[in-house]
């Protein structure tokens, strides 16, 4: 009870930001329709709607991290975070309450994208609903990342870390927008000691019925959503004690 | 029993002694001002008093449980507005007031009725459905107030609740924070001299974390051989009377 009105309220706080709207669902969408347009001018089998898709689900979702990072430096930045900490509020509530709230988001940001590539010629499978289950893990890897930097950083340090750099890494290092291969060498290696690249390979890889195909990506996107999951919350109840 | 004790209340960080050997007694119903220049030790103080900061000696007993091995106890019948206006910027004026009502688990149907009461007390009926954000300084410090009373405190901390407001705006948060008196125990720091005195059935004076006296205003003023409270404080102060 206690903890679902404050998960409620970081619910509001982010749909009601108009920039997170542009961001989170505009911005991706806008990236399918400049892709496909781009496919339908000169073709390249990666901008096909069925491997772009997946890619975009994933990039979108590096979105929430800046939500949440934002959304928790600027309560720690006011004295909105220290108020709430005078009430009965537990440090369990304040946790979840930070993470929960931003899953569904993120589930219906996927739904919205996929629902535009199916617009955009993607065919409608019972894998498409499964692609979107399978964004659970990237969205708590996602999220928990928001609640680390949110931890650590000053709202205005979030905006260029979570909006500039994670973003540029999910995109650079993911194989969206070219085959990792092209440039091989050491940066294919560091992309796959990464998760993002794994994000995208899982979720292409359920779009296509591919179970089999989810191994080993799943395992390097759980083990890093649980090992960022665990350092943002010792994060968290760091600055709490400080606070 | 008395509404506050604070026995040996102690507070340091590395080199400095932000509050020193604190004994403080506040009555039930009592509106109490600590005064002090900056780095007195006030707002460190109330951190203490209401759970932020673990105190380095000493405790505290708010309606008689212990800071220290009581918290959820005192988190219970606290209420607090900090410093700075903490509302939630992009939550209604009536969504400030449900969340506060949520995070202290009261019941929808007392919730609803708590935050109609508050509408006619701090004349916040009409802006409603405004965002807190939208608001003016005053009026987001009048939601502020509102917010910390929902759960009916039974000690209330008001930091600075003026800061930063222009005359008419005070007049109108210190009508307010009279209406309180003799309800509810508050404690109220301030920069603004006049502030305390209008409002304060007691004061306590800090200076460096130690508390240099404490009474009435005029007691304050008589102690300090003068009518006039602002030379008294500065006088006090100055001097480091103890």
């Amino acid at each position: 009870m206690k903890g679902l009105a404050f998960s409620k309220r970081n619910d509001l706080e982010v749909l009601r930001d108009p920039l997170n709207l542009f961001f989170g669902v505009g911005f991706p969408i806008v990236l399918l329709l400049l892709l496909t347009a781009i496919q339908a001018n000169i073709p390249v089998s990666l901008f096909e709607i069925q491997h772009l898709a997946p890619g975009i689900v994933v990039f979108g979702l590096s979105f929430m991290t800046l939500f949440s990072a934002t959304l928790i430096a600027k309560d720690r930045g006011s004295s909105f975070l220290q108020r709430l900490y005078t009430t009965p509020l537990t440090a369990p509530d304040f946790i979840a309450g930070y993470l929960l709230p931003i899953l569904p988001i993120c589930l219906a940001q996927s739904v919205l994208c996929y629902g535009a590539a199916v617009l955009l010629g993607l065919q409608v499978t019972i894998h498409m609903a499964a692609s979107v289950l399978f964004t659970l893990p990237i969205a708590l890897l996602f999220v928990s990342l928001g609640l680390l930097c949110g931890s650590i950083f000053t709202d205005k340090q979030v905006g260029g870390i979570c909006g500039a750099l994670l973003t540029n890494l999910t995109a650079w290092l993911s194989g969206i927008w070219f085959d990792l291969r092209l440039v091989g060498g050491a940066f294919q290696k560091i992309a796959n000691f990464l998760p993002f690249v794994h994000a995208v390979e899982m979720e292409r890889a359920v779009l296509r019925g591919d179970y089999a195909g989810v191994f080993p990506h799943i395992w390097w996107v759980t083990g890093y959503a649980l090992a960022v999951t665990v350092i943002a919350i010792c994060a968290f109840l760091r600055q709490m004690r400080r606070q | 029993m008395d509404a506050i004790r604070t026995v040996g209340l102690t507070k340091r960080y590395k080199d400095l002694t932000a509050v020193d050997n604190l004994n403080l007694t506040v009555h039930q119903g009592e509106l109490l001002s600590l005064l002090g220049v900056n780095g007195a030790g006030k707002t460190t103080t109330i951190k203490m008093l209401t759970g932020l900061t673990r105190p380095t000696a000493g405790d505290a007993f708010l309606n008689g449980k212990s800071i220290l091995t009581e918290n959820g106890a005192v988190k219970a019948m606290i209420g607090v507005s900090p410093q700075e206006t903490a509302v939630a910027p992009n939550l209604t004026v009536q969504e400030n007031l449900e969340l506060m009502a949520g995070v202290h688990g009261l019941p929808k149907a007392q919730a609803k009725d708590k935050i109609t009461a508050l509408y006619s007390r701090f004349g916040l009926g009409e802006i409603a459905g405004k965002r807190a954000g939208k608001l003016s300084g005053g009026w987001q410090r009048r939601l502020s107030i509102a917010m910390a009373l929902i759960s009916d405190p039974q000690i209330l901390f008001l930091d600075e609740p003026t800061l930063g407001l222009d005359v008419l705006a005070r007049s109108d948060l210190w009508d307010m924070i009279r209406s309180l008196k003799g309800k509810i125990t508050v404690i109220l720091t301030t920069h603004y001299l006049e502030e305390a005195e209008a409002l304060s059935d007691r004061v306590a004076i800090l200076k460096s974390g130690r508390l240099l006296c404490n009474g009435t205003p005029e007691e304050i003023k008589h102690l300090a051989g003068t009518d006039k409270f602002d030379e008294a404080f500065v006088r006090i102060v100055k001097e480091g009377r103890q």
